[in-house]
């Protein structure tokens, strides 16, 4: 079974080119079921390598599987590989599992759009990019899946092109993270100049044998981040993502949810041993970059009044968290939540997308109220994974995210409190929009003149084959937790399974102080998501506070503002200096050389007169010439 | 008793040689016959034939006399090749001269 892993991303692949060729015929909703059946063997197949490994020892759970010899230039010798080890196959569950739910739930959510079929083709093309990303052997393949996710990416959420907004929103995301890809590319020649190979097993065995210099391996842990903050949003490259909210809700929910957000923790966390012998202060960039992006983003989640707003800054506030425990060097703890958000920010992305479709596209928060009573199981699973992410036990967010919390204690306190702040505003916000969306008063009318033609909305349940992933996705967001509970060594599922590719984990704080009173730690956190959700509600369903939701904060701290201004102010000045240098100085130079050659000639060429006798003449000028020449050389000289 | 002995030296040879020369130089350029303007070419390669001689015998080296016939044959086959050209283009235009032969003027 093992060697037969290249099928996991050649289904989806298979899926997309059936897509390209037949997708119009199949239509409305076959080319969807056509594409939720390629992902979902995908993930059958998966699950079966997972058995397969799982009856393996486990230093033995590491299969590669050479397709064929991609690059043999010389020293450079990239195979197309593939690479099944318990961190990629882990992935590989999560991400064809929540993929499957999310195509399933596109069939009813795109049901009726013009590119039905176009829009399948792209997310079973994106499926495959993150599956090519993460079960790479080397780094190319992954940037490969790295790129592919990119431009999928920027096809899905400028899929309603026609919007410009969607457009705008579709190009920024592509320039953004291009950015990210010149660390990814700087960080891939690094480590191939350094180790002469871009295969992880032998950049990570240069670096257990101390054949990697700190400072170089700094270089590309570093470098690798930069990769990381554009694909998986972090500040200063974030913000794309909440422009991202363009694309149709599944988009959302798939790629700046669950999954491609996720590749920059993958990555950082499968270079794991280059992290940790570079520099001390390498990760606590990385710890301070995260929270700094987990507090930023939740303060302005806080603000926003879009429903998908506020989830997408959530998503980049909850990044954060996982970029704090790689940080912190809690590389399982960042998995574990990654596995979690992935689940519970799905179940409240397509919940989002559930109401959005009930409310016919209506996404302002201000114009909801009351819909659990006309969308019951929505409204229930929402509540779910409202609670999952608010960190309230038992369900999945809690334990994951005080997993990593215990970690960045043993860390750095300072950066403790920035999370604790960070899990409070998180419970704090997401109460906010349940209650604004779920509770209180109708509002759907209110502004009803506005609609005009539309006039009512009516809002209504979506269909089954929407709410059937959201039940899925709402059971896992449940019993996610269990994957990974504190209570004993042998709970640590998830620790164990990823045992041979992280080996830094928890031995080293042990015996932390955070460590041996990690049941306060949880208690702390308990407090926290409580006191968060008591104010939320006191504030929004009891009235008892003024509502404080200053300008500043849903404007996003003016971030996109000044970046806009530098970019298109003094930025697009110079990109004109540039061209305009370009234009004038640089194509000056080569079309006057051109010019002067030509004239010159021009004025030479009449030579050329095509009378023998005048070239007779000319030659007989020059004989006598010579001749001159060597009978006056000696009188003169 | 003054005897008129002319006894040719090599310096009369080279003077005739460089006058033939000269003509040929001189019919070249002006005239406008291209079979008047062969025969010049012909003149001057004979005057530096005469030349060869004059001073191979002059300087009793053998090389001088064996380069004339190389120009000699090269000559012949000249003659050839560029005879047949101009009768060639004879056949095709009427009342030629070198001038209108000018289509590869730049």
């Amino acid at each position: 079974m093992l060697n037969l892993i290249w099928f996991i991303p050649l289904l989806p692949l298979a899926g997309a080119i059936l897509n390209l060729i037949l997708g119009r015929k199949l239509g409305d909703p076959r080319s969807g079921w056509v594409a939720t059946i390629a992902t979902g063997t995908s993930f059958l197949v998966t699950v079966l390598v997972y058995f397969e490994m799982l009856g393996l020892e486990a230093e033995e759970r590491s299969h590669v599987e050479v397709l064929f010899s991609w690059l043999p230039v010389g020293s450079l010798q990239v195979d197309f590989a593939l690479l099944a080890d318990p961190l990629s196959i882990v992935m590989a569950l999560f991400i064809t599992g929540i993929s499957t739910l999310i195509h399933l739930y596109a069939i009813g959510y795109m049901h009726g759009d013009a590119k039905f079929s176009k829009f399948f083709l792209y997310l079973n093309l994106f499926v495959f990019s993150m599956l090519m990303l993460v079960m790479g052997e080397n780094l190319l393949v992954t940037f490969l899946g790295w790129e592919g996710v990119g431009a999928c990416s920027y096809f899905l959420i400028s899929f309603w092109h026609t919007r410009n907004s969607a457009a705008v929103a579709g190009k920024k995301a592509f320039v953004t993270n291009r950015i990210g890809d010149f660390g990814v590319m700087t960080a891939m020649f690094l480590a191939f100049s350094a180790v002469g190979s871009l295969s992880y097993g032998a950049i990570n065995e240069a670096a257990h044998a101390g054949e990697l210099a700190s400072v170089t391996a700094t270089a590309i842990a570093m470098l690798l981040f930069v990769g990381a903050c554009g694909k998986s949003a972090q500040l200063p490259l974030y913000l794309w993502l909440p422009d991202a909210m363009e694309g149709p809700t599944p988009v959302s929910a798939l790629i700046h949810a669950a999954t491609m957000v996720t590749s920059g923790v993958f990555l950082m966390t499968r270079m794991n041993p280059v992290l940790h012998i570079s520099y001390d202060w390498a990760p606590t960039v990385i710890a301070v970059v995260g929270a700094a992006t987990a507090l930023y983003a939740a303060t302005v989640a806080v603000a926003q009044n879009d429903i998908k707003k506020v989830l997408a800054y959530s998503t980049v506030s909850q990044l954060g968290f996982m970029f704090l425990a790689i940080g912190s060097g809690a590389y399982v703890a960042a998995i574990f939540h990654m596995i979690t958000h992935a689940f519970f920010k799905a179940l409240l992305f397509l919940g989002s997308g559930s109401v959005i479709h009930g409310m016919h596209h209506e996404q302002d928060m201000r114009r909801m109220g009351a819909l659990r009573k006309v969308m019951p199981v929505t409204g229930f699973t929402f509540i779910i994974g409202w609670l999952a992410i608010a960190g309230v036990p038992p369900f999945a967010g809690f334990w994951s995210k005080d997993e990593i919390l215990l970690y960045v204690y043993a860390n750095n306190r300072g950066l403790y409190v920035v999370g604790l702040v960070t899990a409070l505003l998180t419970a704090y916000y997401m109460t906010r929009q349940v209650i604004m969306v779920f509770y209180g008063k109708a509002r759907w009318n209110d502004n009803s003149a506005e609609h005009g033609a539309h006039g009512e909305i009516t809002p209504h349940e979506s269909p089954r084959v929407m709410l059937i992933p959201l039940i899925v996705l709402s059971v896992l967001s449940i019993l996610g937790g269990a994957m990974q509970l504190p209570f004993s060594k042998d709970l640590h599922f998830l620790e164990h399974w990823l045992a041979p590719v992280v080996e830094e984990s928890e031995a080293y704080i042990g015996k932390s102080w955070a460590y041996q009173n990690k049941y306060l730690l949880l208690l702390v956190a308990i407090v926290v998501a409580v006191s968060g959700i008591l104010i939320s509600i006191s504030v929004y369903a009891k009235s008892k506070f003024k509502v404080i939701e200053p300008k500043i904060l849903e404007q996003a701290w003016k971030y996109d503002h000044a970046v806009s201004r530098v970019v298109g102010g003094p930025g697009a000045a110079t990109f004109n200096l540039i061209a305009w240098i370009d234009a004038n100085i640089v194509d000056g130079i080569v079309n006057g050389v051109g010019e002067l050659i030509r004239s010159v000639a021009g004025s030479v060429r009449r030579v050329q007169s095509g009378f023998v006798r005048t070239y007779a003449l000319l030659i007989s000028f020059g004989a006598v010439a010579i001749l001159a020449w060597f009978l006056l050389r000696g009188v003169l000289l | 008793m003054i005897s008129l002995t002319l006894v040719p030296t090599a310096t009369w040879y080279l003077v005739l040689a460089a006058v033939l020369f000269s003509i040929g130089t001189f019919g070249v350029l002006v005239r406008r016959n291209p079979l008047v303007m062969f025969m010049c070419i012909e003149l001057m390669l004979n005057a530096v034939n005469l030349t060869f001689v004059a001073l191979a015998r002059e300087l009793n080296d053998i090389n001088g006399q064996t380069i004339v016939f190389f120009v000699m044959v090269v000559a012949a086959a000249e003659v050839v090749v560029g005879l047949g050209i101009i009768v060639s283009i004879m056949r095709n235009r009427s009342a030629l001269t070198a001038d209108d032969l000018a289509e590869l003027k730049g």
